[in-house]
């Protein structure tokens, strides 16, 4: 009696979803007047559904859905987002078990390469390399092919030559932002002269103690010697004992181990890289070297904006044959199916219209060009941009997602840390990073 | 609530299914052993009852251990052999060196202080009015996992700069009689010891529980008559009360050796192996899961497993020894 009832229930609810469905179907033309035209390009798809797999979570989840919702009507696209924080993890065994997802969204190009070796990742088609073509610079496009052949379509994209401060502390001491290297260290004199803590630092990330130590390690080897050593170093064909690589670690040490500008050099490594720069707006340390999204780490009560508590400015270069060095890091999409609805939707993700619409929602650059730069909602997210779209950058990749993960998400973290933390010397250090390289 | 019942009713239906099926399939076993007669019964009853116990340790033991062995002798990717290249790596890298150091560290110091203060405990609290209350609060540790108790000393041994506000315990006592804080987790070898005593904290009372009750074991009448015979104090305990327990104290020392061989969570949790405090088992981890070489991490596997393995044997054979005693 009961199942009985219950299935009547259920009859009854379905039917009344459905007749809600249809009057809404009905209704939606009358009343969202949806402009069609932008999306006529992509064909219809009608009732098709697509996967968009990706490690991105709420909520930047919503941000995305909320702006391809115009292309979903239009093209008849559901486009499934499924997001995962292990998704590293599980796309391998995704594809192994022959369950790939339509769409993936590779956090870095070594996951894309290692997903490419399998043989199951497709060539990006035609309009997504016209698209790529037209936005993005040669370099991004490299990023996003392995061996010679374009995959994946670059999407968001970060800044992390940036260099964190307060422009209510620089007004108040008569600070202005340095442009060049050499700015950059006088003001540091200057502000160790007030017996102000010139540069803030932390490297603690629990399981990835030593990340932020990489970067500026990244930073240095980029605007030292070019971009062509940086893409040796990240292939060892340029060693860690290359007295380049060394020269460059030497300059990091020369400014973050640098007593008279950072304090106590040794608790860098205990304070975690949250906490590193929440003393910027107090001014109890004056500037941060950190990505565009450690914007996400100020409380919200502090203000992000050129005249506002917290703002960025570019880290400058130190050698004027590298033309405006930025390290950067992103995501590319790369698809295991070809079906047509699967490159319509890999095609308007690498388009202008979606990036810009997407900039407009804020949190989130690009470095597609056809973005117009007033278009981005945030001013942090804007000077990214006009440095990650900028045509005469020297711009590459985080330097250890490229590395093996053995290295670049391992030993690298590990005895950068120790470099720190127990003053081990750069010579050791770079000896036990060659001794690690994985042979092969 | 209805909706939480009406996704997972499924689940629940196909797990009772599969129990369901295991028990007709086990029954269908027995029947069928059961009807076999003669000369060939005790054959396949031993086959049938020993079966489940065998395929459970193939599965979950031996088959394990010899892929690990396997593994060790085989490169990252564990698909082309290398010989003892991994082993030789444990030999002469001066970072496994240290990581060795420090196991060593661990296995010598953290048991026999641990012990040792819980047997130091469990004599004094012997007998003494209302001893459950004190007992209790020792032994409330144990109740705390290993990762939460890092957590909390963690914060007890935070550092902040001189003359800020201290949120750490240590280095706020430390401002507070005059000295300067240290950065506590960053000093060798004192960081490894303060890990220890996360160890310490927790299991002392463990220690402390099973000795008392092996004390409570040694029969009144001796201690009467070795009072009688003049042992007191100190005489009573090493001639009298020690040698009664030692047994206990050994199994207890064993069991926190095996305990502080196999040790991760404290260092995971508290500085992740780094500033020199790393230990084989979170070496092991970092290898194959940060640095996914399953040929050096297996390597370190087959040390732990091997260092381990003469303690079990000691301690199983120490426990039989003294049930044949009784």
């Amino acid at each position: 009696m009961f199942i009985s009832k219950k299935k009547l229930l259920a009859t009854a609810g379905i039917a009344a979803t459905t007749l809600v469905a249809s009057l809404v179907t009905v209704a939606a033309p009358a009343a969202a007047a949806v402009d069609c035209a932008p999306y006529a390009s992509y064909g219809k798809h009608t009732g098709k559904t697509v996967e968009f797999n990706t490690s991105i979570l709420d909520p930047e989840k919503s941000t995305f859905q909320k702006v391809w919702k115009d292309f979903e009507t239009c093209t008849g696209i559901t486009i499934n987002f499924t997001g995962t924080n292990q998704f590293e993890a599980q796309l391998p065994v995704r594809v192994a078990g022959g369950t790939a997802p339509d769409l993936a969204v590779f956090p870095q190009p070594g996951l894309l390469a290692k997903m490419v070796e399998t043989g199951k990742v497709l060539p990006a088609p035609a309009s997504v390399v016209a698209n790529v073509d037209k936005y993005w610079t040669k370099g991004y496009k490299n990023l996003g092919s392995v061996d010679g052949k374009f995959y994946a379509a670059p999407l968001g994209s970060s800044l992390k030559s940036l260099v964190w401060y307060s422009p209510k502390q620089f007004a108040k001491n008569g600070y202005t932002v340095p442009t060049t290297w050499t700015q950059l260290t006088t003001l540091a004199n200057r502000m160790a002269a007030k017996k102000q803590t010139a540069f803030c630092g932390g490297i603690g990330s629990g399981g990835a103690t030593g990340w932020p130590a990489t970067d500026w390690v990244e930073q240095m080897v980029l605007r030292e010697h070019g971009a062509k050593v940086y893409a040796d170093w990240t292939t060892n064909k340029v060693k860690f004992s290359d007295k380049r690589i060394k020269s460059a670690m030497k300059k990091v040490a020369g400014w973050m181990q640098n007593p008279k500008w950072v304090g106590n050099v040794k608790k860098i490594a205990t304070t975690t890289f949250q906490d590193a720069g929440q003393g910027i707006p107090t001014g109890k340390c004056m500037m941060l070297q950190q990505a565009s999204f450690y914007a996400g780490q100020f409380p919200e009560k502090n203000i992000i904006a050129a005249d506002g508590d917290v703002y960025a400015f570019y880290l400058p270069g130190t050698n004027p044959k590298v033309k405006t060095p930025i390290l950067t890091a992103g995501e590319f999409v790369g698809a295991f199916a070809s079906r047509p609805e699967v490159a319509a939707v890999q095609a308007y993700l690498s388009s202008a219209e979606f990036a810009t619409a997407k900039v407009a929602e804020g949190g989130w650059a690009t470095a597609n060009n056809g973005v117009p730069l007033f278009k981005y909602k945030d001013p942090i997210q804007r000077l990214s941009a006009q440095y990650l779209s900028n045509k005469n950058a020297t711009a590459v990749f985080d330097g250890s997602d490229i590395m093996p993960a053995s290295i670049g998400a391992g030993k690298m973290w590990t005895e950068f840390t120790a470099w720190f933390a127990e003053g081990k010397s750069i010579a050791a250090v770079t000896k036990a990073l060659d001794a690690a390289w994985p042979k092969s | 609530m209805s909706g939480f019942i009406a996704t997972n009713l499924p689940k629940v239906t196909s797990l009772f299914t599969a129990m369901a099926a295991f028990f007709i399939i086990l029954a269908v076993i027995f029947v069928i052993a059961g009807l076999v007669n003669g000369k060939k019964a005790r054959p396949i009853a031993l086959v049938v009852f020993l079966a489940p116990a065998i395929i459970l340790l193939l599965a979950g033991l031996v088959i394990p251990t010899g892929r690990t062995i396997l593994f060790s002798f085989m490169n990252p990717n564990s698909d082309g052999f290398v010989g003892f290249e991994n082993y030789a790596w444990i030999a002469t890298d001066p970072g496994v060196r240290t990581v060795l150091f420090n196991t060593a560290l661990w296995t010598i110091l953290t048991p026999l202080f641990t012990t040792a203060l819980g047997l130091y405990l469990a004599v004094m609290l012997d007998r003494m009015r209302g001893e459950s209350i004190p007992k209790s609060l020792i032994f409330m540790p144990m109740a705390i996992s290993f990762v939460g108790a890092s957590i909390i000393f963690k914060f007890m041994y935070e550092y902040r700069d001189p003359g800020d506000s201290q949120i750490g315990l240590l280095s706020a006592i430390v401002q507070a009689i005059g000295f300067g804080p240290s950065n506590w987790l960053l000093v060798k070898p004192l960081n490894t010891l303060l890990l220890m005593v996360v160890f310490i904290w927790t299991q002392t009372g463990f220690a402390m529980v099973i000795l008392s009750a092996a004390i409570k074991g040694v029969p009144t009448d001796v201690l009467e008559a070795s009072a009688l015979d003049g042992a007191t104090g100190w005489k009573l305990f090493r001639g009298v009360t020690f040698p009664m327990v030692r047994t206990t104290f050994v199994v207890v020392l064993a069991t926190m050796v095996v305990a502080s061989l196999k040790l991760f969570d404290i260092v995971r949790t508290m500085t992740g192996g780094n500033f020199g405090t790393s230990v084989l088992a979170n070496e092991m981890y970092s290898q194959i899961f940060v640095q996914f070489d399953a040929g050096k991490g297996s390597a370190l596997a087959v040390m732990l497993f091997l260092s381990v393995t003469p303690i079990f044997i000691y301690n199983i054979r120490s426990l039989r020894r003294e049930r044949s005693n009784k």
